[in-house]
């Protein structure tokens, strides 16, 4: 093709190969023919930008080169940043961006639990209240206990010190002067450690015989050398259900003192007809718990245990018939077979300040942590 | 003025593609970019680039023989870098600070508009070579960029004789002068031949 030969000429032309015979032809030919003289201008612009484009690779490929050999003999402090660099030039470049993702997931996360706060329904496990006493002082005991921690760690220890600090409370009572008490399974639910107050502020140390958790009860026992046992208790424990209607006092310690609530039984069941309780007309208050509701006869009837949540007022106690059955139960392992259940009143008759006068001493503020 | 002798003579040695020249650049400035890239908002990687570039453009300058030094190559250079970093900022838009410096700048709008220009034309090049596929690409790429002689580019690429390889490079380089013209006429409103 003659193509082909005309641009071999053209090269050979423009880069001066030709000998100058040949170059005063083709120079000739240039002029008389007006293509091949565009074709050498043309061509002669396409290899201009061709050498420039080769020389611009060229330069390149050398800085390239240049840079790995001076970052290679350590002449520059070219260092792909790795590590804690990599983190801090991270962080600064991203910075902006992580705090507005953090602002946006604040937001969200704020939005989301109070929505689930306002929408969720309340459970209907709510509506009964256990009446046992939270103690207000967790931050005391945190601090106790941090103290306790730093002491044993620096070596100080020292094994006399006592926590004075109990999360739980409520209320519980004598049923055998020889220092068995009843009270709520919930108020020493997961207790490492209970001790009982009687009203003179007397404290004892007890230790717990048994836990009835579905029957709410449990049966402490007062193991402290300055207890003294008393022969027979003033007040019984009634077997056979009360009336609807009865007059009833409880004693209890919703704070340190003891204090005296009186009401009325309401019905002889619980709530939703539950057989285990009865519902009562009394303003019981946490801390009363484990307490022992008094009919005028000066007999238990019942053990004090929740309230409705909803409705002020309305109370529900233990029947106390499951004390004997407790009892009857423990006294299967023999070493409780001495347990004698009081079933008369003694203040029978009295008038009721001085019932509770007589009583009192054998009603004890439970604490436990 | 030795400094400023020492300055000539590097930039000629650049002109001249003298490596130990490219080295003595590249070692005396390196460092300062790199600090002016990281600490705006860069990595090491982004400085080699915006270095290299500026290195470009030096050349380009030197190479085009219009290049006076009115300045010091290193304020020349930092200059560019400074406005190649910009540019890259804005682009990547990422945020930063870099309005500050403390030092000395050279005006060098025009220098940057050459360059720019003349990246184009190369990357559009470049594109167009690697667009024509092999055996082309080497093809052009021996005789043009390497200046080997057909003869050589036979054996190279297992022609039978030097003929045949001509016969190939012809229809490649028709190829690919299609493709730069049609753009340099597009890009260029003045194509005036």
């Amino acid at each position: 093709m003659g193509d082909i030969k005309i641009i071999d000429a053209i090269e050979r032309y423009i880069r001066g190969e030709m000998n100058p015979d040949e170059r005063l032809y083709f120079e000739n030919l240039r002029k008389t023919n007006p293509e091949i003289d565009q074709q050498v201008v043309e061509h002669t612009l396409f290899l201009q930008q061709m050498n420039r484009f080769g020389e611009w690779k060229k330069f390149r490929s050398v800085l390239n080169e240049v840079h790995t050999d001076l970052a290679e003999h350590g002449k520059i402090n070219y260092s792909r940043l790795t590590g804690k660099a990599r983190v801090v030039y991270l962080w600064k470049r991203y910075k902006r961006v992580a705090a507005i993702a953090a602002i946006i997931a604040g937001v969200t996360t704020l939005t989301f639990t109070a929505m689930v706060n306002v929408f969720s329904p309340k459970a209907d496990s709510e509506k009964l209240t256990e009446l046992s006493r939270e103690f207000q002082n967790y931050k005391a005991q945190s601090r106790t206990q941090a103290n306790e921690i730093n002491k044993i760690k620096t070596g100080l220890n020292n094994s006399k010190s006592v926590i004075n600090d109990f999360k739980s409370g409520g209320t519980a009572f004598l049923i055998d002067g020889k220092g068995y008490l009843v009270t709520n399974a919930h108020i020493i639910r997961n207790s490492s450690r209970i001790v009982v107050v009687n009203n003179k502020n007397e404290e004892f140390s007890v230790t717990l015989v048994k836990i009835y958790a579905e029957k709410d009860i449990a049966i402490l026992r007062i193991d402290d050398e300055n207890y003294k046992p008393v022969s027979s208790l003033p007040y019984a424990i009634r077997r056979s259900p009360s009336d609807v209607a009865e007059p009833l006092y409880t004693l209890g310690y919703p704070r340190n003192d003891i204090v005296y609530t009186e009401g009325y039984l309401s019905a002889r069941t619980g709530l939703n007809g539950d057989t285990l309780s009865c519902q009562l007309g009394i303003a019981a208050n946490h801390g009363n718990s484990g307490g022992p509701v008094f009919n005028h006869e000066g007999e238990v009837i019942g053990v004090i245990s929740t309230k409705e949540t909803q409705s002020e007022g309305v109370a529900f106690a233990i029947q106390s018939k499951y004390i004997f059955d407790a009892v009857d139960e423990l006294k299967k392992d023999s070493s409780y077979q001495s347990i004698r259940i009081p079933v008369k009143s003694s203040v029978h008759g009295m008038d009721v300040r001085q019932q509770v006068k007589k009583i009192q001493d054998f009603v004890f503020l439970v604490k436990a942590n | 003025m030795k400094a400023d002798h020492n300055e000539k003579e590097i930039l000629r040695g650049l002109a001249a593609n003298d490596r130990k020249a490219i080295e003595t650049l590249y070692r005396d400035h390196f460092n300062m970019i790199q600090t002016l890239v990281i600490n705006n908002n860069g990595s090491s990687e982004e400085a080699k680039d915006v270095f290299q570039e500026a290195m470009i453009v030096l050349y380009e300058k030197v190479r085009s023989g219009t290049f006076e030094l009115n300045c010091q190559i290193k304020t020349y250079l930092y200059s560019v870098c400074r406005r190649l970093w910009l540019k890259r900022l804005q682009q990547l838009s990422r945020f930063s600070n870099t309005a500050e410096t403390d030092e000395p700048l050279v005006p060098v709008d025009e220098d940057m508009d050459d360059h720019e220009k003349r990246n184009e034309e190369f990357e559009m090049m470049e594109k167009a070579i690697s667009g024509l596929g092999e055996p082309c690409r080497s093809l052009l790429e021996a005789y043009y960029l390497q200046q080997q002689n057909m003869q050589e580019i036979a054996a190279n690429f297992g022609y039978t004789n030097a003929d045949n390889a001509k016969n190939q490079k012809y229809k490649c380089l028709m190829r690919l002068k299609k493709i730069f013209f049609t753009h340099y006429k597009n890009g260029n409103g003045d194509g005036g031949y």
